[in-house]
């Protein structure tokens, strides 16, 4: 665990060095921010609810750019080398990865409480909504940020990583949206137990639901699994 | 301490190292020496256990490389031929995050990073380790990578051409960084160029072809590789085949190969041994009036040995591409 908080603090640096966090940022804030605008005149009211939703989807976006870097650069600068030669495990770098990257995603997230300081200037915002949203927000970032490196221990390329993720993510939380409004049965039903965003919804409405937590984490657990066995197939390729 | 039996690594259809077996004892600084592609950094790699074998086995200091890897990763500071490194990253910084890698306690860092820093020559100019890594020269990046491999004072270091893409004076010191480190480190190091090896090395193993070819100090190898002596002479006054002749009769003369250039002959003798004929030849010629213009005794080099290693492999390179 030491070794992969040692990661993690090198991952966590690298990205304050690094310009595409900025930007990252940057675009993040700047969309949400005018998501938020459109819909506080449109609602008239001040409910946190859709820019929760917007957020979750906007994030399909933004973190598979945070985590395609994360391990297909080591691959391509060949630094993958000089790691796996050092006494950590494949588990300890994929942990250490997961958990600089979910700090920087934790950061990202806090810097959006201005939207709720305008919104207790404005109005009245329910404040177990925005807890439970927020809460929502970071059990859904752990299965993004999962999916996000494991699409990145994939390839070399760091664009390719971003693209995987993204069809990945674009798959579980605006496909399947689509198919459960087309209402084909039975693959809507199916689509709706698949659908990320059925899950988060009840977190961005205010309720906590054990089926989202069961949801998010198992999401996270298995695609954490997934990238440490594709990390570690260099060994039996 | 480095033991290998029956190594051998496929990838996918192409047989990279084939069926290699060495022992390398504690203390000795052995350089594999070999053509691009003969299967050099393939077998470094597996040593370090970053990539496995198709099939045999390997342990160092004691420890296999397939089933103790952590323990052998201990046991090994390594440095990759192209020397990867974080660019974004100070040196200090770099060097520090590795010492955590590498199990040093949190209260030593800073000292083993000075001391590792002093030797590879970071230490000199005060800024170097405040610099990213991203901004220094080949040079000091070079010597960043031993001072990573370095850090945990390992007993065997696996160096994969290390004096690669440095300036004849930088090569200098590294090679003279590497002799002094042999006192206390069992170490392995790669080449394809022969005077570097020769002058660091107190064992050399020639790879070419996924195989080990010659091996042995650079001494027996040299007397291993040697042929017998030859002389080439080119002289004219007689008729090509009477000249050979004449020459043939000498005692001490095995063989004979004459050639045209020109009005000239120019005859290749092969003698026995060791042994250098160059007097009675010329006596020959002065006695038999002949024109005399070129008398010369060939020995045949570890360049040239190397040179037709490289050759060879080439070749069946070559056929089985075109197979």
């Amino acid at each position: 665990m030491g070794k992969a908080l040692t990661l993690a603090r090198r991952e966590l640096t690298a990205y304050l060095f690094s310009p595409i966090a900025y930007i990252i940022g940057a675009g993040f804030l700047l969309l949400s921010a005018g998501w938020f605008f459109i819909n506080i005149r449109i609602g008239g009211e001040a409910s946190l609810r859709p820019l929760f939703d917007g957020m979750a989807v906007l994030m399909v976006l933004a973190v598979p750019l945070m985590t395609m870097g994360l391990l297909s650069k080591e691959f391509d600068s060949g630094t993958i080398e000089t790691l796996m030669t050092s006494p950590v495990t494949e588990t300890e770098v994929i942990l250490g990865k997961f958990l600089g990257v979910m700090v920087f995603y934790v950061a990202l997230l806090a810097s959006t409480i201005v939207f709720l300081g305008l919104m207790i200037a404005f109005g009245r915002p329910d404040p177990g909504v925005a807890a439970m949203g927020y809460l929502g927000m970071i059990l859904l970032g752990a299965a993004y940020v999962s999916v996000g490196i494991f699409a990145s221990t994939l390839t070399r390329h760091q664009i390719v990583a971003a693209i995987a993720a993204i069809g990945i993510l674009g798959f579980f939380v605006i496909v399947m949206g689509l198919v459960v409004r087309l209402g084909v049965r039975p693959w809507a039903d199916l689509a709706a137990h698949l659908n990320a965003m059925t899950y988060f919804r009840d977190f961005s409405r205010g309720v906590f639901d054990s089926r989202g937590l069961v949801y998010f984490l198992s999401a996270a657990a298995l695609f954490l699994f997934l990238s440490v066995k594709t990390l570690e197939s260099r060994r039996w390729r | 301490m480095i033991d290998v039996k029956h190594l051998t690594k496929w990838y996918g259809p192409v047989l990279a190292v084939d069926d290699i077996s060495f022992h390398v004892a504690k203390g000795r600084i052995v350089g594999f020496l070999g053509p691009n592609g003969a299967g050099k950094s393939t077998t470094l790699k597996i040593l370090t256990s970053y990539l496995p074998a198709t099939s045999g086995k390997v342990t160092i200091a004691g420890h296999d490389v397939l089933s103790d890897s952590i323990e052998v990763r201990r046991n090994i500071g390594y440095m990759p031929e192209s020397v990867p490194l974080y660019p974004e990253m100070r040196v200090r910084e770099l060097l520090m995050f590795r010492a955590a890698l590498r199990d040093i306690p949190a209260g030593e860092r800073a000292s083993v990073v000075d001391r590792v820093a002093e030797r590879c020559w970071l230490s000199k100019p005060e800024d170097v380790m405040r610099r990213r890594v991203g901004e220094l020269s080949r040079g000091y990046k070079q010597r960043v990578g031993l001072a990573e491999a370095l850090l945990h004072n390992p007993p065997v270091l696996v160096l994969d051409e290390p004096t690669i893409g440095l300036d004849p004076n930088q090569i200098r010191a590294m090679r003279e960084l590497i002799q002094r480190l042999g006192e206390d480190h069992t170490i392995i190091l790669s080449s394809h160029i022969l005077a570097e090896i020769e002058q660091t090395c107190n064992h050399i193993m020639v790879i070419a072809g996924g195989k080990i070819v010659a091996d042995g100090t650079p001494e027996e190898l040299r007397q291993k590789v040697l042929g017998p002596s030859q002389v080439m002479v080119e002289l004219r006054g007689s008729d090509p085949s009477e000249l050979a002749g004449a020459v043939k009769s000498l005692a001490g003369v095995r063989n004979v190969t004459d050639s045209r250039t020109g009005d000239w002959t120019r005859l290749l003798i092969e003698c026995d041994g060791k042994a250098d004929r160059r007097a009675e030849i010329y006596r020959l010629v002065s006695e038999k009036g002949w024109q005399l213009r070129e008398l010369r005794h060939t020995v045949g080099s570890l360049e040239d040995f190397f040179v037709q290693i490289t050759y060879e492999q080439n070749m069946q390179a070559g056929q089985r591409m075109a197979q």
